[in-house]
């Protein structure tokens, strides 16, 4: 089943892909591909299918039609959990932590489910894996803190190191930055762009137009379910196409 | 970890031990009789727990696995004339088989569906067993006790500590399934299906492993039954009763640890057992409620909930 990647394919590669719910087409034709260690920022009006491309990437919904490839493997009739082991991480528009859990807890979960964990075979290993993902996110502070008890900045962070903690080679962040205060916004984005890199690649769905255009390499915008421009953030911007729907102007 | 476990299971000796000496030395047989019940009870408020607390499947079913094992251990005697080992481990197979089956089928299904599935799935089994004419039908069938073995002098203290042997089997699997990585997965999935999902967890797979595990200890729990009473008809071995008293007892004790619905299962089973002896058995049913009750309003993270207030977590086990 698994064909190893020729050394310029991409990582992610996105076939066709079509999702309706009952007559409501919400992706329609999508095809897209996201390159190893790109920062690709992904845009476009409420409703216009963002998180539903995110849940077909991660698995959470079965498209009707179309393939997801990721690593050149069809990954596209394949659970959650087994993506996740391959390397498909994320976080929640709204977050979903394990509420009864710890912060610690939460990662350790990851930690505990994660394809290598093989080289983390103790207890103790893992625990300091995890410790150093919440140093790295800073968070370290609050690593014995019940879920309940961290703000909403705290909440994103928590699950992007949870996300970081299963080890991907795609994370993507749905909406990691809404509702935050302007010097959280910088907080998170300057964490996102210092999460990925040579190694992972982020897909980055945001409102905040700063930080799309800050953050990513290319840019992807949606509209109704279908692409509309994709490319460079300025050029994506100055799209009369991406300014109707987008904008509204 | 290392010396808790040391302390478990010393622990677990020494109320063997207890049991045993207890069957040499007390002579009146009522002892037993009630104790059985009780020991019964927490060997199944236990199995409940491993898919209804850890993974937060309520399971409405638990008359159906232990009915099953009541009527494989009386199809087995009535067939073979097998001895007891024989009839709880084949309950314990069929249990977790059946486990199995409605695992595949109701754990796609959430919240209420899965429990309503689940009482179903009793009314299924029941009324298969009322149509098989082998095992008694709807009558019931009369068994007759073999001797009974040395060290015991009567099969009702052989049976009492037998479940006591089981009680132990059953607490030693939950508490591996809490302190391991299964447990902190079935946590997880409890919390949130979807996130656990996308973090790796394969919840199915745990869902189902929950659902045999907890079948196969439920049935192997009802298999000495049949000898207990040396009857068995499927009106009480599948009575509704025992799903509700195991549901009550799991949560006044507390699902978070093992310990909570084995204080549970003691303190309603004892309650129990008394209130048949001194008003009347259908009090019990009075009682249950009106504790339960108590209980969601007043404590809804039962006894271990009470004790401990500020409840510490840690990332590593307990």
């Amino acid at each position: 089943m698994t064909v190893p990647a020729a050394p310029d394919a991409p990582l992610l590669r996105i076939d066709a892909l079509t999702k309706s719910f009952g007559g409501f087409v919400a992706l329609n034709d999508v095809s897209v591909q996201v390159r190893k260690g790109e920062r690709f920022g992904l845009i476009g009006p409420n409703g216009s299918g963002k998180t539903t491309l995110v849940h077909c990437i991660s698995g959470a919904l079965r498209p009707n039609k179309g393939a997801v490839i990721f690593g050149g493997e069809d990954v596209t009739p394949l659970p959650p959990n087994q993506r996740s082991r391959r390397g498909i991480a994320r976080s929640f528009q709204i977050p979903r932590p394990f509420r009864s859990m710890t912060v610690l807890e939460n990662l350790m979960v990851a930690l505990d489910f994660a394809a290598g964990r093989e080289t983390l075979e103790s207890t103790a290993h893992r625990r300091e894996a995890a410790m150093s993902i919440l140093a790295r996110i800073g968070l370290a502070a609050k690593a014995e803190s019940p879920t309940a008890t961290l703000t909403q900045v705290e909440l994103r962070k928590m699950e992007l190191a949870r996300a970081m903690a299963t080890g991907p080679k795609l994370l993507i962040s749905d909406e990691a930055m809404a509702g935050l205060s302007t010097s959280e916004v910088d907080e998170v984005l300057d964490l996102l762009m210092s999460l990925g890199g040579d190694d992972i690649a982020i897909i980055m769905i945001e409102h905040i137009m700063q930080a799309v255009m800050r953050f990513s390499q290319r840019v992807m915008c949606l509209d109704a379910g279908r692409i509309i421009a994709i490319g460079p953030p300025a050029e994506v911007m100055a799209n009369a196409r991406v300014q109707e729907a987008y904008l509204g102007t | 970890m290392q010396r808790r476990s040391i302390a478990f299971w010393l622990g677990a000796v020494v109320f063997l031990a207890a049991m045993l000496a207890m069957t040499q030395l007390v002579r009146n047989e009522y002892p037993f009789f009630a104790g059985y019940v009780i020991l019964q009870f927490v060997v199944l408020a236990v199995a409940w727990t491993i898919l209804g607390g850890y993974a937060g499947y309520v399971n409405f079913g638990t008359n159906a696995f232990f009915g099953v094992g009541v009527y494989t251990a009386v199809l087995l005697v009535k067939a073979f004339g097998a001895p007891l080992p024989v009839q709880i481990a084949t309950a314990a197979v069929v249990g977790s088989l059946l486990g199995l089956g409605v695992g595949l089928l109701t754990l796609r299904m959430r919240g209420i569906f899965f429990s309503i599935a689940t009482i179903a799935l009793a009314i299924i089994i029941e009324t298969s067993i009322t149509n098989f004419r082998f095992v008694g039908g709807a009558a019931g069938i009369q068994l007759q006790r073999p001797p009974v073995t040395a060290p015991f002098d009567s099969y009702v203290k052989m049976l009492f500590f037998v479940q006591a042997l089981l009680v132990v089997i059953a607490v030693a699997i939950t508490r591996g399934i809490q302190n391991s990585r299964i447990g902190r997965g079935l946590h997880a999935l409890r919390d949130d299906e979807l996130a656990a999902e996308c973090t790796g967890v394969p919840t199915l797979r745990l869902k189902l492993l929950a659902c045999v595990i907890s079948g196969a200890l439920m049935a192997a729990a009802g298999a000495p039954a049949a000898m207990y009473l040396q009857y068995a008809n499927p009106d009480s071995a599948f009575n509704l009763n025992y799903s509700v008293s195991v549901l009550a007892m799991a949560l006044i004790g507390g699902t978070a640890h093992w310990i909570g619905p084995v204080l549970g299962a003691i303190l309603l089973g004892a309650t129990q057992q008394l209130l048949a002896v001194t008003i009347s058995s259908e009090v019990n049913v009075l009682v249950l409620g009106v504790m339960l009750v108590l209980f969601v309003v007043a404590a809804p993270k039962g006894v271990i909930g009470l004790v401990q207030r500020q409840p510490k977590r840690r990332g590593g086990s307990k």
